[in-house]
């Protein structure tokens, strides 16, 4: 590992178990996956020379979860009108987006050293229109949530089974437009849609409480209609049992506050709002892929898509 | 006189007056009867969009908000990811202005099939003033990459322009005039996107418009010709892209280019034409519009007051003969 180069952006594509795999191995699939992911995604911000990893690590088991055992999604079927959508709110950790697209077989895993280059279909913020799975082109933070709102609201017409997952930070949900959203959502009562708050209680340079608090989150979350769920955002056994069980309520959207640490789990990294988007030196990237055991072989793989 | 349209039996200025929200809530009916995804999107503007016989029609595809103009586009842009093709139908102060960052990154950038109606544009809304008036909106929108404009002069052209954008992927703004407009064109007319129509032939000026001020300059070019004064007046309801042959003619043939729009004079039809003009033919041009938040004045006031009075119009096209 010691002359680690872009051409080290590898690993193998998991894909997805039966359903009739046992829980105990779903989990063990996606901790993997999302071990995998962090791997690929710290070497693809080193290489890149910037990124915003603290959110990318804070996200990575929940977008993993989703990947790996929760969203109705098919590499080769990527236009299925039936399909689950899943939207990306937080677009600036587009990084772990692009790499859990990757491991689970939408996007060649070649591409991900082409990350922020010129001309790279892998800008800084996702573009459905270049990257194949991508549902929004998100950024400006706020516009994921109304976004996923018309989705549902569309399944809803089509008298369809799909649903709508969309993750939002929490410094995010200081943009009202959310909560303009949140209100809609519950009027329609859009109980297929479920918002997820990367609950990491950072944002760019600061707390979310010393900043412009949210407490009480979970009870703002209620009064604006929704059932709301509180997990430990990177426990996947409680990811994927949340998740996958959506609705708690018939004719309530959900909102699972995710607690999770930005940086998560790297030991210098986590929960310090320097890592917002700071860059690992090859020594801080080595210590972090050793963190992970990067060495280690992968000790289970799914059914490569 | 091309055949699109309508035969004259008097001035336009004499003819009855028609309110193009009119026409665009009939056509939305019409489109919703034949294809099941088009579906309204609203920001409580039911009433002022005169939606309401289209929610009794269609109950459940008049999607309300509510007054949440940011939400409103991005959930237009949801349900266009789900494919339904929505049409925004919202006061185009509001809709521009409040939710600009969803029209650029969820619609333009991300290239949704989304439409976007602004009803009551420009200074429509006239006494309520500034905060209520849409005069920036063509400005705004034309920076924006991905975005077709379309200002429709009457009620003909206002349905046309819907037909084509509902057959059509991709983002579109059009405007939906609530200041009345006599009936331009005939009723086989058909909206050709980024065309341009010359509604008079002439070679001494060119007269190019659009919206609510078409009709004024069609009169303007009437009186300049009592005057013995030989008007071009185009017709220019795409903003954006613009049709640049006809521009560029227009200025190689006649002396020089009036642009009136109900609009500002920066950056609206007028900028679009000038950007064209400064770098492929360079004329003498005037531009009418809105230079300035307006002062308290009906919409008719305030066209007038600005130098869009069909005299003020003609005024301003003998200024670059002599």
């Amino acid at each position: 590992m010691s002359a680690l180069a872009v051409e080290h952006i590898t690993m193998p594509v998991f894909g997805r178990l039966s359903p009739h795999a046992s829980r105990a191995d779903q989990v063990a699939h996606i901790a993997e996956a999302a071990r995998q992911i962090r791997i690929q995604d710290l070497k693809l911000v080193h290489f890149a020379n910037a990124g915003h990893i603290g959110g990318d690590l804070s996200a990575a088991d929940i977008l993993a979860t989703l990947y790996g055992a929760v969203l109705n999604l098919d590499p080769r079927a990527v236009d299925d009108p039936e399909r689950d959508r899943f939207i990306l709110s937080k677009g600036h950790v587009a990084g772990i987006l692009y790499t859990t697209l990757a491991a689970f077989g939408f996007l060649p895993i070649e591409e991900l050293a082409t990350f922020l280059k010129p001309l790279s279909a892998l800008n800084g913020h996702p573009n459905r229109k270049k990257v194949t799975g991508v549902e929004a082109n998100t950024g400006p933070l706020g516009h994921g949530l109304p976004i996923a709102v018309g989705h549902a609201l569309s399944a809803k017409l089509d008298v369809s089974r799909r649903r709508t997952y969309v993750l939002v930070g929490d410094g995010e949900l200081q943009e009202g437009s959310n909560w303009e959203a949140m209100m809609a959502a519950s009027q329609y009562e859009l109980d297929r849609l479920t918002v997820i708050v990367d609950r990491n209680r950072l944002q760019q340079g600061a707390t979310v409480r010393e900043t412009n608090d949210l407490d009480p989150l979970d009870q703002k979350a209620a009064a604006f209609g929704f059932a709301v769920v509180e997990i430990n955002g990177h426990d996947h056994g409680e990811l994927l049992d949340v998740l996958s069980s959506v609705p708690f309520r018939p004719g309530k959207p959900t909102f699972v506050i995710a607690h999770t640490h930005k940086g998560h789990p790297i030991s210098f990294m986590s929960n310090n709002a320097a890592w917002h988007h700071k860059v690992p030196s090859p020594a801080e990237l080595q210590q972090a892929l050793n963190e992970l055991g990067a060495d280690v072989d992968s000790p289970t793989r799914g059914t490569a898509a | 006189m091309t055949p699109t349209l309508r035969a004259p039996q008097q001035s336009l200025a004499d003819q009855p007056r028609y309110d193009c929200r009119n026409a665009y809530v009939d056509t939305l009916a019409e489109l919703a009867r034949t294809d099941h995804r088009i579906v309204g999107v609203v920001n409580d503007s039911v009433g002022s969009s005169k939606l309401d016989a289209f929610k009794k029609a269609f109950p459940d595809r008049l999607i309300n908000v509510g007054i949440a103009e940011q939400d409103m586009v991005g959930v237009a842009a949801g349900l266009a990811n789900g494919g339904r093709i929505p049409f925004v139908s919202a006061a185009s102060c509001f809709l521009t202005a409040r939710a600009l960052e969803q029209i650029k990154a969820d619609v333009a950038y991300a290239d949704r099939n989304v439409k976007l109606c602004g009803m009551s544009p420009g200074v429509a809304y006239g006494e309520l003033g500034p905060t209520h008036h849409s005069i920036e909106d063509i400005a705004w929108l034309r920076a924006i990459d991905n975005m077709v404009i379309v200002v429709p002069a009457d009620p003909i052209e206002t349905a046309s322009a819907m037909r084509w954008a509902a057959a059509t992927e991709g983002p579109v703004f059009i405007r939906v005039s609530r200041m009345s407009v006599p009936q331009i064109y005939a009723e086989d007319y058909v909206f050709e996107p980024g065309k341009a129509i010359t509604v008079r032939d002439g070679n001494d000026v060119t007269l190019i418009s659009n919206g609510t001020v078409l009709w004024r300059a069609m009169v303007a070019a009437e009186q300049l010709a009592t005057e013995g004064v030989s008007a071009r007046v185009i017709s220019m309801p795409t903003v954006k892209p613009l049709d640049l042959d006809a521009v560029i003619a227009a200025a190689a043939e006649t002396s020089g280019i009036v642009t009136a729009e109900e609009s500002t004079t920066a950056g609206g039809l007028g900028g679009a034409v000038a950007e064209i003009l400064v770098q492929h033919h360079p004329a003498r041009m005037k531009i009418l519009g809105l230079p300035e938040f307006a002062p308290t004045g009906s919409a008719t006031y305030l066209l007038d007051r600005y130098g869009m009075s069909p005299d003020g119009i003609a005024q301003s096209a003998k200024s670059l003969l002599a």
